[in-house]
This record gives C-alpha cells, structure tokens and sequence, in this order.
C-alpha cells in the first residue's frame, strides 16, 4: 500500500473524530459532555465537506449548527437542575433487547453493503478548480431551479415556528 | 543570484512557509496591541473621568502594558474545588483560539492577508461564533451562581445579536457581489465609494451588534460588576483569567478590522479616488513627526534623567521613521497597513468612549432592542438594498439594450 496523501489523511483523521465523539455524545453521562462532543461531531462533519469543496456547506454548518442551535442546547441544559439528572440511574434496564436490536440492525446493514459492494466505490474526486463556486451553485440550485419546493420547506418552517411561540405563550398566561 | 533563486523556488514549492511566517507576524503584533489597548483604555478611561490612570511604571505609566501580564502570569491559578476541571481548563483556550484563528482571513493590506477565502465573510462569522463557547463552558465549570448565570445571559445575548449583525453584513454583501473580503474593499475602490456611505443603517446595526457581540459596555451584562460580581470569569485566576482578558480585547479588535473592511473601505486611504487630496499621503510622516514633537515637549519636564534620555532617544527614532516615510517607495509600501491601523484605532477609542460615556443597558431593554429594533430594521435594511440594487442593474442593463441594438 502507498503512502496515503494529505486530504486521505485529513479525511481518516476527520471521520475517526467524528465517529468517537458520535459515540461519546451517548455515553456520557454529564449532559454538557454530551452536547460538546455533538459539537466536536459536527465540527469534524464540517471538516469534511471542507475537503469535498463545499465550503459554502462548512461555513453554514459552523454558523447554523455549531455557532447557533449548540448554543441553544448548552443554553437549556443548563437551565435545567443537572445535578439530579447525572445522579439518577441511567436507564438502561432494557440492555438485552437494545443489543439484540443493535446486532439484528447492525447484520442487516452489513449484508446490504455486501450485496452492494460493487455500487458503493470510492466516486472521483471533483476537479480541483469547478467551473461555478459552491456559493453561487448553491444559490443558484436553491432560488432558480428549486425555488417553489424552498419556498414551500420555509412556509413549513415559519408555520413551526408560529406554533411553537403560540404553545409557549399559552402557558405563560 | 543563483541561490536567490533556489530560494524562491523552495518558499514557491512551499507555499505553507510564508502562511506561517505571516501568521507569526500577525500574532505577535496582535499580542503587543492588546497590552497597549488595555494601557489605552486605562489612560482614556482616566482622562475622561479627570483622573490620570496609571502612572508609576515607566514614563506616564507607558510599562504599566508589560508590568501587567508579567504579574497574572505569575500568580496563582486556582482552579475551584466543584468545578468540572477539564472544561475549566479548556474555556478560555477555545475563547483566545477563536479570536486569534479569525484574523487569518482579514486583509490587512492588499496583499498582506494570511489567507484569501473565497467565503471569507462567512469563515469569519463561523469561527468567531465558537469564541462564545469559552464563555459558556466557562461560567458552567465553574460551578458557581455568578458565572453561571453570567454565562446564561452571554449566550442569549450573543446568539441575538448575531442575527442583526448578519443583517447588517447581507446588506454589505449584495453591493460586492462576493463573499471574499479582499473583493469587498475592491469593490468600494472600484465604486470610489466606502460602503458606509451606501449602506449607513447596516453600519449602524453592525456597530450595535458588535458592541454586544464583545461584551463590551453599555452591553457588557455577562459582566456587571454591580449585580455578578465578574460575570463568567469570577472563579478564574492569574494566567486564565488573562487569557479571558485577551480573548475580549482581540474580539474588540476583530470586530473593528471587519467593521473597517467591510465599511470604512479597509486599506484605502480616505478619498483615495480624489488626486486634489493626494497629500494625504504623507499623513504618516505628519502623524510620526508630531509624535516626536509631542514626545519632546513632555519629556522636558520628566524628573527622571533616564527615562529623559530614553524617551529624546524614541522621539529621535520617530523623526528618523517619519523622515523614511517621506521616501516614495517605502510611503507605497507603509500607506495600507497606515490606513487601516488608523481606521481600526478610531472604533478601538470609539469603543472605549462608549463605556466612558454610556450606562449600561437593563437586561430586558437590551432583549427588546436586539429582537424588536435591530432585527427588523436589519430585515428591512436588506430588503431596501435589496430591491434597491436589483431595480438599479435592471435600469442599466435595459437602459444598455437599446444602444447594444443599434437603435
């Protein structure tokens, strides 16, 4: 086997911390924990789509997600009384079915690739310099070929939205 | 000549060398303006309130910047009994880091910039987002009333003020055309015409948002000495409580630079496109010379013979400086970087004026003006300039038809 080259190993390194911190986010016991390594975990994802030239995708990643609903998060954790919640016992008094559950899926997904795994190859990587930026592609995908179907999501956003301050306010009265 | 080229062919082969070389630059002259703004705001915090401020290390208290960080880092660091200590270790880290990495993407000059992104406005809204973090895990490691809630009110606070600052920024973004800050100040040289001109109620909401996105007052609630003690960085101590110190006043700067790129023209000399005012040039050589001069005056009625001497020394370096400047090439060289350190000083002293003047704001009043004054006049802001720019390339273009035509 070659030396692997640099972005192979930025991208090993990336998905490697990504998996982890995946993994810590439900094991931990401390909230706080968990939401950090969710922020580690979508911080390496966004590291990948670095790699991939959607830089425009890295940055929304960071500044939505990371720099804005993490925030959140952290924000009603610790609102929230932590100290009973990591004394209390995990609940996990169901282990056998889980694992039973987790192998059957885990088998299943297996197979599957394995039947597969003449599709599932290692696609091209982009040409180094694309002939439209990610920014503009993106604009353009979103407000010129796919603009009804956006528009549509966002109604259904604002829609959410409207609800969840009804609900709120309803409660405060 | 030979080996010249050798040279440059190897820094060519490698570009990663001079990336480091200018981060290197840009951190250690960033270190050294931050021990000289906290002098700055000291001295002018003093002056407004008919004080002197600190005067006893060196002439006018000028060592006071270094006497500082040498004492916090030789104090002790206490790290609390309850706290959660990795996280309490780690958030200060992540706050200066956050500073620091976004200067990587800020074009200090034309050609002076670490890193020319292509979503450079973005990139830097991204990873200025994360400095909020070492608030956060901050004031909750700490395992303390005041921290903690002096970390809740920073967190709603700045991810409300986010969403004006983003406004303000969109409005600045529709008249470039791209997302690249080097092409931002392009631009305005191109339209020879600073965006704070076009776009004054962006500037004003960025302004506001990156008051309160720097905890700086009248926004500086996380803070309030009168009702939290210290805020989020009451338990820390020595080295980390400087750290927290430093990641604040780089944010400050930070906010400046962006304020200055994206508004005040960046490295353009002000009415650069206007040959009448080309004296302007030698503004720096006029700026060194008075310094000297101003030097001189003072330093006459210093008791100290040694710090006399030293300081009719400095002013004869300044005279030295002022007269190379004079020299055509090097004022080419020298005017950028000039220009924009002028701009950025003037928000830095802006930024102190205001908490020598403002009080400071109520919790629930700073929470109305974010989410009922700025936001909907950012929304508004963008869907003017909006509108604005898009009826103006349409009434070029269809007014450029007919001629194209022939007619």
């Amino acid at each position: 086997m070659s030396w692997l080259s640099l972005p192979q190993i930025t991208f090993l390194a990336l998905s490697a911390m990504a998996l982890v911190s995946g993994v810590l986010v439900i094991t931990r016991r401390n909230a706080i924990h968990s939401v950090i390594c969710l922020i580690v975990t979508l911080f390496s994802v966004a590291g990948i789509f670095l790699l991939t030239h959607a830089e425009f995708l890295f940055a929304v990643q960071i500044i939505l997600y990371v720099g804005g609903i993490m925030v959140l998060f952290l924000f009603v954790i610790m609102l929230v009384n932590l100290d009973v919640a990591a004394k209390q016992a995990q609940f996990s008094s169901h282990w056998l079915v889980a694992v039973l559950t987790a192998g059957a899926l885990t088998a299943e997904l297996a197979y599957g690739i394995y039947l597969g795994r003449q599709e599932f190859k290692p696609s091209t990587p982009p040409a180094f310099i694309l002939p439209i930026n990610n920014t503009r592609g993106i604009a353009v995908g979103l407000f010129q070929t796919y603009t009804l179907p956006l528009e549509i999501a966002s109604l259904l956003l604002l829609v959410a939205m409207v609800g969840a301050v009804v609900m709120a306010k309803r409660k405060f009265e | 000549m030979n080996m010249l080229n050798t040279v440059t062919q190897f820094l060519l082969a490698h570009p990663l060398i001079f990336a480091t070389i200018k981060i290197l630059i840009v951190f250690n002259v960033m270190s050294a303006v931050l021990m000289y703004i906290v002098y700055m705001e000291r001295k002018v915090l003093a002056f407004m309130q008919a004080r002197l401020g600190p005067m006893r290390v060196g002439p006018w208290g000028v060592l006071q910047a270094l006497a500082d960080p040498i004492k916090l880092m030789l104090k002790e660091d206490i790290v609390p009994a309850g706290a959660d200590k990795a996280l309490f270790l780690l958030a200060p880290v992540i706050s200066v880091a956050a500073a620091f990495t976004v200067f990587s993407a800020i074009p200090f000059t034309s050609s002076f910039i670490i890193s020319d992104i292509n979503i450079g406005i973005l990139f830097i809204l991204a990873v200025s987002s994360l400095g909020i973090y070492g608030i956060i895990l901050g004031g909750w490691a700490s395992n303390s009333h005041y921290p903690l809630l002096g970390a809740l009110r920073s967190a709603a606070q700045l991810v409300s003020y986010e969403v004006a600052g983003g406004m303000a920024i969109v409005g600045v973004l529709l008249i470039s055309n791209s997302l690249s800050l080097r092409d931002i100040v392009l631009k305005q040289q191109q339209m020879g015409v600073w965006n704070v001109f076009i776009q004054p109620v962006g500037f004003f909401i960025y302004l506001v948002a990156a008051i309160a996105e720097t905890n700086r007052s009248p926004f500086d609630l996380p803070e309030a000495e009168s009702e939290l003690t210290a805020g989020f960085h009451t338990e820390y101590s020595g080295f980390r409580f400087s750290l927290f110190f430093m990641a604040e006043y780089t944010a400050m700067i930070l906010v400046s630079c962006i304020a200055v790129t994206l508004f005040w023209g960046g490295w353009l000399r002000p009415f650069s496109s206007i040959h009448a005012l080309d004296f302007l040039d030698y503004t720096p050589v006029i700026v060194f010379l008075a310094a000297a001069v101003a030097i001189v005056l003072g330093a006459r009625k210093n008791p100290v013979p040694m710090e006399k001497v030293v300081l009719f020394a400095i002013a004869a370096a300044f005279v030295l400086l002022g007269m190379a400047l004079a020299i055509p090439v090097v004022a080419a060289a020298i005017s950028g970087i000039f220009w924009f350190s002028a701009k950025v000083f003037i928000f830095l002293y802006a930024f102190i004026w205001y908490r020598g003047t403002f009080p400071r704001y109520r919790y629930d009043q700073l929470m109305n003006l974010g989410w009922r004054v700025m936001i909907p006049l950012g929304l508004a802001n963008v869907i003017v300039t909006a509108a604005l720019s898009y009826y103006l390339t349409h009434q070029a273009v269809s007014a450029a038809a007919p001629v194209m035509m022939g007619r």
